[in-house]
């Protein structure tokens, strides 16, 4: 187990089964239709991204939400202006989004610790402030910026494409995000996420990732070595904001509208809850995190009353009122309660995330099955660091 | 196949279908390959089983929860209906009806819901979910028109009918309509001709007005229609100041207009950021002062009974218009306001209202075109004309698929005779007085097909 994770290529080859396998093993637990797909590849790639930031030097950001609404906007100003394809939209979301991360790492990075987590909150507050009523002609305000017949899009003029009747849709090469009930948007999603998790997968075993991980563990002994850390932190942030603007620019090629709530506060404390939920510096750690967020936002809060009837009415009456009476506050306007619960327990009996309860449930399997229990140690030492 | 037919158009086809399960399961089928025959009508979430499904999006958190949750009930209570229960409400004087009291051509109607957070990303997802998860076939609610325009954006895509809750902006129908949105709520260009007059007669041609809007697509358009009345009217616009939707503490806006030399504040917020901006312009002394030798008036273009009640005291005197009014005589009012009282136990909001007449219109128009093939039913309800509804003769207007009917004028009660008794109707505006053309604010449709 041990050495096939360690291998690149397998460990690519099994990622890549699991993600685009999702539409069958969804499917039991309701989660099979492309909407909730597509955010789980989309803000999994978003967490990614957030984790090569926190995960690797531990430097926690509030403001990641900004680089995802920077992208958003980018693309759909992308499909308004120049062309209905998303490969132009996406590459310039990762574009300016990371011109934004620069600017804003290079401002915030000159603080560490709780300083730079206030720095980057004020910054995105700033930005969303700014898309929310300053700068309304760009964003279009609380409505959210959408497209309309009358855009120019330039290059699919030049290109000679013709918009009939109606909006025209998003597209790859001409393949319809829309196509197959939406699925489409979801494989295409998903694609970029085995790619960005390919990307993460190498810098974590890189020199880079390696001098991102000593940072973490102690910056100052660091600098004592004479080592200059502040390059090496910049461009890991710029890289955590483009990966965010590239989620961005998904979510709007996906969904060609984009509204300022993408940069609230609550949406960068959200890829945080992910990355700490699943497991920060692990590698699918944040991946499992924004999947377990994103279900429980979408399932969970859709529950009422009448269906946890439905659910317990195997009990006897009394069992069932009891239950459903219980279980209540806790779905539907409910689901945060739920979630707070449940982050509250990983953090104090898990600190390592949902990553390390499998990691725990695996050990002991392979006790009772008779593994050597000291490698067994060992290894899930390993795997953590 | 063909005699089951005859049995289905003769009147006693409500008894048959309550006889016979089997008879009850044979006639959708009927329906639906005859639809599949009739052309290649494929299209989303085509009913397959005995029921069709209905999805309900209302905020059920944020500034219009209230709006939402008296919307919700709305929905069920017209689902009730539709299947039969209950006294049938609205069914009774609706006309023309073609509602038997069956469910849908036939089949049962049952519903999901989602919460819209009056986000509109939210309300996308929710949406999306309720189309491609549950396979709703129509989607209603909404009490934002930003929220509005973002799902009927959506619903346009995805070929699903959006039948739109409480959204006043004049984008809706305006810049921003879409082939399958449809909107029966009155807008803020109406709101603005129904007030004119009155406002003329009672607070004469010379003021200088203040606004405070809600800084999104109802807010503007808001302030831009009530603005070209007020000007027409030979008012001045002092200021127009934008706030944030759910601010929640609104005195920093409040302030300026105290020494700002207005005369007139004109509040385009609606729900609780009404209910605050009001209170809170109230307690800053602003109904007790004299500028330019008159009284300081506030005027709230957009009225409901649910933000009465938030306001209390504060509201009593102020003008403003509402789409519909429990208090109304009417014999489809009263019916609704009867059903809906036995059912919750106080009287049903304007929000309320739309969103049960909405529903209601929509299961006709699928019974009049014999399919739930969207571009068929979207077809019955442009240029529909009804009546017994609590508004009067009402047309769907197929250009814009705006609703044109009466708009009421209304102020806050002076003696209210209970707690509901809130909106005292000043004047009942003809639909003749806030109709205009279709075109005036650009935008279109969009193909049937999708």
């Amino acid at each position: 187990m041990k050495g096939l994770m360690q291998n690149n290529l397998a460990m690519m080859v099994l990622f890549s089964i699991v993600v685009l396998s999702a539409p069958i093993w969804a499917n039991p637990i309701g989660a099979n239709y492309p909407d909730l797909l597509q955010k789980f590849a989309i803000f999994g790639i978003f967490a990614i991204g957030y984790n090569l930031l926190f995960g690797l030097t531990g430097y926690l950001s509030f403001g990641h939400a900004t680089f995802l609404g920077v992208g958003s906007y980018t693309a759909v100003w992308s499909f308004k202006l120049l062309s209905m394809n998303i490969i132009p939209a996406i590459l310039l979301a990762i574009i300016v989004s990371g011109i934004f991360a620069l600017i804003i790492g290079f401002l915030s990075l000159r603080r560490s610790g709780i300083y730079f987590s206030i720095l980057t909150l004020a910054f995105a507050q700033m930005a969303y402030s700014l898309a929310y009523s300053v700068l309304t002609p760009i964003t279009n305000g609380e409505t959210g910026l959408q497209l309309t017949q009358q855009d120019p899009r330039y290059l699919d003029v030049l290109a000679g494409v013709v918009v009939e009747d109606g909006l025209p849709s998003t597209n790859l090469f001409g393949m319809l995000m829309k196509a197959n009930g939406g699925y489409s948007g979801f494989y295409f999603a998903a694609l970029i996420l085995i790619l960005s998790f390919y990307i993460s997968l190498k810098i974590f075993r890189s020199p880079f990732g390696l001098k991102l991980k000593a940072i973490k563990s102690n910056q100052t002994r660091m600098k004592y070595t004479g080592f200059n850390t502040k390059p090496y932190l910049l461009t890991a942030f710029v890289i955590s904001g483009m990966y965010a603007g590239l989620a961005g620019g998904l979510l709007a090629s996906i969904d060609p509208l984009a509204g300022a709530e993408r940069m609230q506060w609550t949406a960068s404390g959200e890829v945080v809850l992910m990355t700490i939920l699943g497991g920060s510096g692990t590698l699918v750690g944040p991946l499992l995190g924004a999947g377990v967020i994103k279900y429980f936002e979408n399932i969970f809060s859709a529950l009422n009353q009448a269906e946890l009837i439905e659910v317990f009415s195997f009990m006897p009456e009394f069992l069932q009122n009891i239950l459903v009476f219980i279980c209540t506050p806790f779905v539907g306007e409910g689901w945060h309660l739920t979630l707070g619960a449940i982050f509250m327990l990983v953090v104090i009996f898990l600190p390592g995330g949902i990553i390390e309860g499998l990691q725990r449930v695996s050990g002991y399997i392979r006790r009772l099955v008779g593994f050597d229990k000291e490698q067994v140690n060992k290894e899930s030492k390993e795997e953590r660091a | 196949m063909v005699d089951k037919k005859t049995d289905l158009d003769s009147p006693s086809r409500r008894g048959v279908l309550k006889a016979g399960a089997a008879l009850a399961v044979a006639s959708p089928m009927f329906y639906l390959k005859d639809s599949w025959a009739a052309a290649d009508q494929v299209y989303r979430n085509a009913p397959k089983g005995a029921t069709v499904t209905l999805g309900f999006n209302v905020p059920q958190s944020g500034a219009y929860a209230d709006e939402g949750a008296d919307e919700l009930r709305a929905f069920k209570l017209a689902v009730k209906h539709l299947n039969g229960e209950g006294d049938g409400g609205m069914m009774k004087t609706m006309k023309p009806s073609m509602l038997k009291g069956n469910g849908i051509l036939g089949k049962k109607v049952v519903f999901t819901t989602g919460d819209t957070q009056t986000k509109s990303d939210a309300a996308r997802a929710s949406a999306k979910r309720m189309i491609e998860k549950d396979g709703a076939l129509m989607i209603s609610g909404g009490s934002s028109s930003g929220v509005a325009i973002a799902v009927q954006g959506l619903c346009q895509e995805m070929g699903t009918i959006f039948m739109a809750g409480l959204t006043h902006s004049n984008d809706t129908t305006g810049k921003d309509k879409r082939r399958y949105g449809f909107r029966h709520f009155f807008n803020a260009k109406m709101s603005g001709s129904a007030l004119g007059p009155v406002l003329k007669e009672e607070m004469g041609t010379e003021r200088v007005a203040y606004h405070l809007t809600a800084d999104y697509t109802w807010g503007w358009t808001q302030e831009e229609s009530i603005k070209e009345t007020t000007e027409g009217l030979g008012w001045q616009t002092k200021a127009a100041v934008k706030t944030p939707v759910g601010a929640g503490d609104f005195s920093q806006y409040i302030t300026p207009i105290l020494n700002s030399g207005a005369d007139t504040l004109i509040l385009n917020h609606y729900g609780k950021d009404m209910i605050n901006s009001l209170t809170q312009a109230v307690q800053f002394g602003l109904r007790d002062k004299e500028v330019n030798g008159k009284t300081f008036e506030i005027i709230v273009p957009l009225y409901s009974r649910l933000m009465a009640q938030g306001a209390g005291e504060n509201l009593k005197g102020i003008l403003g218009t509402t789409a519909w009014n429990w208090a109304l005589t009417d014999e489809g009012s009263q019916a609704f306001v009867k059903s809906f009282g036995a059912e919750y136990g106080n009287p049903p909001s304007q929000a309320a209202h739309t969103c049960y007449v909405q529903t209601l219109l929509y299961a006709n128009a699928c019974e009049m075109a014999g399919t739930f093939y969207p571009p068929e039913v979207i077809k019955q309800l442009e240029g529909f004309e009804f009546d017994g509804m609590g508004n009067g003769p009402t047309e769907y207007r197929a250009e814009d698929h705006q609703c044109f009917k009466d708009v009421l004028v209304v102020r806050g009660n002076q003696k209210p005779t209970s707690q509901f008794d809130l909106l005292e109707i000043v004047q009942q505006v003809p639909r003749s007085q806030v109709e205009y053309d279709a075109s005036i604010f650009g935008g279109d449709l969009g193909p049937y097909k999708v």
